[in-house]
């Protein structure tokens, strides 16, 4: 949802005035699909391209740089790494915004620009919580909303991928903990809540909001369980065989790194089940005859209360409720937009700890660096600044000649440098004045390795 | 107890159903044969004792009226006097094949009819009692086709009206040879039970209701119905009266799987809290009550488990799948079945075999090797 936003903005900033394909996705191939299962007389994906069209119109703005991230910040991979205040200002410098290109910049603003919508829910008058009410407002359309509870089987990965991809909620991904059944329902009506936070002042959006939970009562609080697990069953299907890593989830320890959840043995049970250990024997008349005991492995407490089906009430389920919001222990290091099934595997974090390498290794070769002239093939350690073997060859095939350089053999296990040595080396290693763009990051390292 | 064997893999990863893993066990061919259902199609292999995969097939779900392709609901194997075959439920119809999935002799498209338009149409619930296969539909009917002993020709017999909500699981047992016996109990979405015994006419005997906790796997052992519950629970009622006997607070999450070592008197419970248990039933000599004892518990971390049987008739070994798991995992015991039984040891079939193959081999060969099985045979 909110990454609709961002591009919506981002195209905004592009063009005075939007075209057609605004979000990326074509709606008409979102519209063959649905309008082959059903004669639907308004399509999902293209409500909200008119919403943000409309939106754009209206107020054409200019894009802005008076916000722009500052250039000494750190680039977002190494912003979290623990000491890297401590670490040595030219390295600081290296992995600044002053040496990246133009994502980078665009990354960390984007970040920003989450924090802000985020912190400030009752700013409603900034842009971005401007949006964010459209959005909203246009997703809880009644025509929508009316289309929708019609019943109808389960779309193709395709169909519900293209709507998914502008009405994104983290928490879905964990419909396989729901497990007493009406808990599906109670963690739609603890999404609606957060919904509702977020455009408190406004009522318009927010009776809409009401009818879509009424409606949602009304349809599906008469289910019986076993029809609630056999609309779960059908759901996790279309979740079936998708490992997509989200960078929150790993970090909440909710989601394993090989992409699989996390079933925790402990907690709360659902409201009606029983904390396991008891086998209770009867006779034939039905009087308790024998009680016993058995070890069950896992440390299970009872839930205090049933959650509240009504319009505004104690859910008692956690699952559901925003992971974004502030006030969580976890540092609020939000990667990027919220992530949705559409999400790239290389949002994982991952590159953290290899960052962290690329640091101890830099370290390790400002200490301990010894330049001598090639002498024949030495196996040695080759550094590889590229992502793969062949974009090295690429580039130093294109390389123009006059940049030749020698192979520096780098033994970075003897450390026979005194500190003068040490500290010549670090005064020939200075930055220029205008950072040169290229095309790689690779290319201005090895560039400035040649003028030592 | 038990430690992990080697997991057998699969091509696709398991669904989210219930009792989503059907076993039959050849151990004259020394062969398991394994059913998972994927989601549109159904997976069948085959592994030899030590889970070493050996063929492989894939069944898909026959289209027929509808948008969207027809899912699988479950899959299973009936053991009839003659033959064996192999049903699939699905969102469409009901196919029947061979027991080894290569030829399809049956095709019954489901009738939705009187499905009002929020109703979602299939067939889950297979059993085989006798000569007859009984599956179970949304509507909460139970078909009862009769098999004959060879060739295609298979006769929808009776339709049964017991149920109001959809059919989840039907259990058998062989008839124990007396009149007024129980042998086929059907379980719906509501909980309500309904024990029947089967004949040219099927009759319903008692109905045990559920207070609207679905039930989704039922077992029958001895008279004894073994039900598990979505809140957990795993209750013993009498099947000819339907008293409740014992009721065990098992699982912290719905139960998605009842199997029976019929032999011993087993029975394994598996659930979405990711823990597999063993119960032993008994009955108690002084009055005759089923008894109920934990064996063992398994934690299959991090996997909604949504099938487990047992592998062998003893119940020495059981395998398990989970949601989105792209493997079989597999337990046994670490006892021998020799030091489990009591009584006279039953030699197991690699020794057998062994045995009727090469006589004298036998008597200058060392002691059957651990790389065979993990059987310990003592040496005459």
């Amino acid at each position: 949802m909110l990454r609709a936003a961002w591009r919506a903005l981002s195209s905004i900033r592009t063009q005075a005035v939007t075209q057609a394909p605004v979000l990326g996705l074509p709606g008409g191939g979102c519209a063959k699909l649905l309008s082959v299962q059903r004669d639907l007389p308004s399509r999902p994906g293209g409500l909200i391209l008119r919403a943000a069209r409309g939106y754009a119109t209206q107020k054409p703005v200019q894009p802005s740089h008076e916000d722009d991230p500052l250039p000494s910040m750190l680039l977002k991979d190494y912003q979290d790494i623990p000491g890297i205040e401590k670490v040595d200002d030219v390295v600081k410098k290296i992995l600044s915004l002053e040496m990246a290109n133009q994502k980078e910049k665009l990354k960390i603003k984007k970040e920003q620009l989450m924090k802000k919508v985020v912190e400030n829910p009752k700013d409603t008058g900034s842009l971005e919580a401007r949006i964010l009410n459209d959005i909203i407002s246009t997703m809880f359309n009644r025509k929508f909303m009316e289309e929708l509870f019609k019943p109808q089987e389960l779309y193709s990965k395709k169909a519900l991928r293209t709507v998914y991809d502008r009405l994104a909620h983290a928490s879905i991904m964990r419909l396989n903990q729901a497990s007493m059944d009406k808990d599906v329902l109670l963690v739609t009506f603890n999404h609606l809540d957060a919904i509702k936070g977020f455009i408190q002042d406004s009522p318009t959006i927010l009776h809409q909001v009401d009818e879509t939970f009424q409606q949602l009562t009304e349809t599906y609080g008469g289910l019986s369980a076993g029809e609630f697990q056999l609309i779960r069953q059908t759901l996790l299907i279309f979740f079936q065989d998708l490992h997509i890593r989200v960078s929150i989830f790993l970090k909440d320890k909710v989601q394993n790194s090989s992409g699989r959840f996390v079933l925790p043995v402990s907690g709360p049970l659902p409201w009606g089940t029983k904390v396991p250990g008891l086998i209770r024997t009867f006779n034939h008349k039905g009087e308790e005859v024998r009680k016993a005991e058995f070890k069950h492995g896992g440390s299970y407490v009872a839930a205090p209360k049933e959650g509240s089906f009504e319009l505004y009430g104690d859910r008692v389920l956690k699952l559901g409720t925003n992971m974004y919001s502030v006030n969580r222990p976890v540092e609020t290091h939000m990667s990027g937009a919220s992530e949705n099934l559409a999400a790239q595997t290389q949002e994982s974090i991952a590159p953290n700890p290899l960052a962290k390498e690329e640091l101890n290794l830099l370290a390790r070769l400002i200490g301990g660096m010894e330049i001598k002239k090639p002498s024949g093939p030495e196996p040695g350690f080759r550094l590889n600044l590229f992502t793969t073997d062949e974009e090295e060859e690429q580039a130093a095939l294109t390389r123009p000649e006059e940049l030749s350089y020698e192979v520096i053999n780098i033994q970075a296990t003897q450390d026979q440098q005194t500190n003068e040595e040490l500290a010549r080396i670090m005064g020939e290693f200075e930055i220029l004045d205008q950072p040169r763009r290229s095309a790689s990051k690779g290319d201005d390292l090895l560039a400035m390795m040649d003028e030592l | 107890m038990f430690r992990r064997e080697r997991s057998i893999p699969l091509r696709g990863s398991a669904a989210a159903l219930c009792n989503n893993l059907s076993v039959l066990q050849l151990p004259v061919r020394n062969l398991t044969h394994f059913g998972v259902v994927h989601g549109p199609s159904a997976q069948l292999l085959s592994a030899a004792p030590e889970g070493v995969p050996l063929a492989q097939r894939q069944l898909q779900a026959k289209e027929g009226a509808g948008v969207s392709p027809p899912l699988i609901t479950q899959v299973h194997w009936c053991v009839l006097p003659f033959r064996v075959l192999l049903v699939l439920t699905s969102h469409r119809g009901i196919q029947m094949y061979e027991s080894d999935g290569s030829v399809m002799v049956y095709w019954h498209a489901l009738d939705a009819g009187d499905a009002s338009l929020v109703q979602a149409v299939f067939a889950r619930g297979i059993a085989a009692s006798g000569h007859f296969i009984c599956v179970g539909m949304w509507s909460g009917r139970v078909l009862v086709f009769d098999i004959p002993a060879k060739g295609p020709n298979i006769v929808l017999s009776e339709e049964l009206a017991g149920h109001q909500t959809p059919v989840t699981d039907i259990a058998t047992e062989p008839a124990q040879g007396q009149d007024c016996v129980a042998d086929v109990v059907t379980a719906d979405d509501s909980g309500l039970l309904c024990v029947w015994r089967s004949g040219p006419k099927f009759k319903l005997l008692t109905r045990i209701p559920g207070f609207g906790v679905p039930c989704p796997s039922v077992q029958l052992w001895q008279g004894t119905i073994a039900a598990g519950y979505g809140n957990g629970q795993v209750r013993l009622y009498e099947a000819s009266t339907g008293t409740l006997h014992v009721q065990i607070d098992a699982h912290a999450r719905a139960i998605c799987a009842l199997d029976l070592a019929p032999e011993v008197g087993k029975l394994l419970s598996a659930a979405e809290d990711t823990f597999v248990h063993i119960w032993k039933l008994s009955r108690s000599p002084e009055g005759g009550y089923i008894e109920v004892e934990h064996c063992h518990g398994e934690c299959v971390p991090d996997t909604q488990v949504c099938g487990a049987r047992f592998c062998d008739p003893s119940g020495s070994s059981f395998a398990v799948t989970g949601y989105d798991l792209a493997e079989i995992l597999r337990f046994s015991s670490i006892l021998s079945p020799v030091q489990q039984r009591k009584g006279r040891p039953n030699w197991p079939t690699c020794y057998k075999q062994r045995r009727i193959q090469s006589p004298t081999a036998h008597r200058s060969s060392p002691l059957p090797t651990r790389s065979c099985c993990q059987h310990t045979v003592s040496h005459w």
